[in-house]
């Protein structure tokens, strides 16, 4: 059954089809990550193209690496990814302001050029539109086929690439071990900053947020003597998350107040 | 169908890439469009393995997998240890050798 869907998947009209729906939608996903403000966004639409690379993998005969693909790429990588934009810029939208001037512009020319000259030689070039194919190549089946490469002619290489990886990997434990940079901030610390930090305002810390009839949470400002909201009382990833809540919500009607 | 038309659309990937690498200053995006980069060679690299019917082109592949992974864990070891010294994922705000 599944030879039979290969065999279907490898005639030149399925294949066109297969390539016109999900070659856009790369390409579409590509621009995506390039343009969204925010990371996280990023990462999901790069996982939607590497998803459907693995697609275009496997039906140009290349099944390991089509699951070599989704398992490292998707899997690993890009929770890797999400995992580090958990924990370290949940609120980091990129500032859209340039600091080398013509940059944008620059690049963006630049790499249009680079892409011009890549396309405008794969149109000049004699080789790459007709194709051998992979039946012959395949026919002990493909994963039998590349670990015959593999542990044959390119063994040295798989070799040096193992003692890569346990680098990295020692490279990564290195890294990521928190040595104490700074001296740890204690209590003592912080109230001699608060104290240098030039205003007197916010010697005593800054102030809890509100506490109404209605509502006693983090996400309502509290109010200051002239009944304006207190920026400084709530948490600055809630403000960046847009999770607050305005205290005017609970502002009481003017006929409510006589009633009372 | 033409097969260059996976040749066209790997040099797009790249182009787009490229542009991220230049253009956008989350380390972490920059980063993301490394691995773009990376992704679109290895579209070429399988692309030209079925031109030439042999499987050198994939097993190229495959090593560009291994080195792409490696890479991740590092450089995401590097912005974390950066973002703990200094509060910041910013590409623009590491200009270390300056001072």
């Amino acid at each position: 059954m599944l030879n039979l869907a290969l065999e279907v998947g490898r005639t030149q009209t399925p294949e066109a089809i297969l390539f016109w729906i999900l070659g856009p939608i790369a390409v579409l996903c590509a621009l995506g990550m390039l343009i969204s403000a925010k990371a996280v966004h990023s990462a999901l639409l790069l996982a939607w193209v590497m998803i459907t690379l693995a697609i275009f993998y496997i039906a140009q005969d290349a099944l390991f690496l089509g699951i070599v693909q989704v398992v490292v790429y998707t899997g690993a990588v890009m929770m890797l990814f999400l995992f580090i934009l958990m924990l370290v810029v949940v609120d980091s939208a990129d500032s859209l302001v340039e600091t080398i001037k013509g940059q944008r512009t620059t690049s963006i020319v630049a790499a249009v050029g680079v892409g011009g000259l890549l396309t405008s030689l794969i149109g000049r070039a004699t080789i790459g539109h007709t194709e051998v194919g992979l039946a012959l190549a395949n026919v002990n089946g493909n994963v039998q086929g590349l670990a015959e490469e593999l542990f044959t002619k390119y063994v040295w290489a798989f070799e040096v690439v193992s003692a890569l990886l346990i680098t990295a990997a020692l490279g990564a434990m290195v890294l990521a071990q928190s040595q104490n940079i700074k001296s740890r901030t204690a209590q003592r610390d912080r109230s001699i900053a608060r104290f240098r930090s030039g205003s007197l305002a916010e010697t005593a810390g800054l102030p809890s947020s509100g506490v109404y009839a209605r509502h006693n949470a983090v996400d309502v400002p509290a109010l200051l003597p002239d009944g304006s909201a207190a920026p400084t009382s709530i948490s600055r990833t809630l403000e960046a998350r847009g999770d607050i809540i305005k205290s005017d919500v609970f502002e009481l009607e003017a006929s409510e107040v006589e009633e009372n | 169908m033409d097969i260059s038309n996976y040749l066209y659309l790997s040099a797009i990937l790249f182009t787009i890439g490229a542009v991220g690498v230049t253009v956008r200053r989350n380390a972490i995006v920059v980063f993301m469009c490394v691995e773009l980069m990376l992704n679109a060679t290895n579209l070429a690299f399988v692309t030209f393995s079925r031109i030439h019917g042999n499987l050198a082109g994939q097993v190229a592949s495959f090593f560009t997998m291994v080195v792409a992974a490696c890479e991740v864990v590092v450089g995401l070891a590097i912005i974390v240890t950066i973002f703990r010294s200094r509060r910041s994922a910013s590409v623009d705000d590491a200009s270390l050798l300056k001072r």
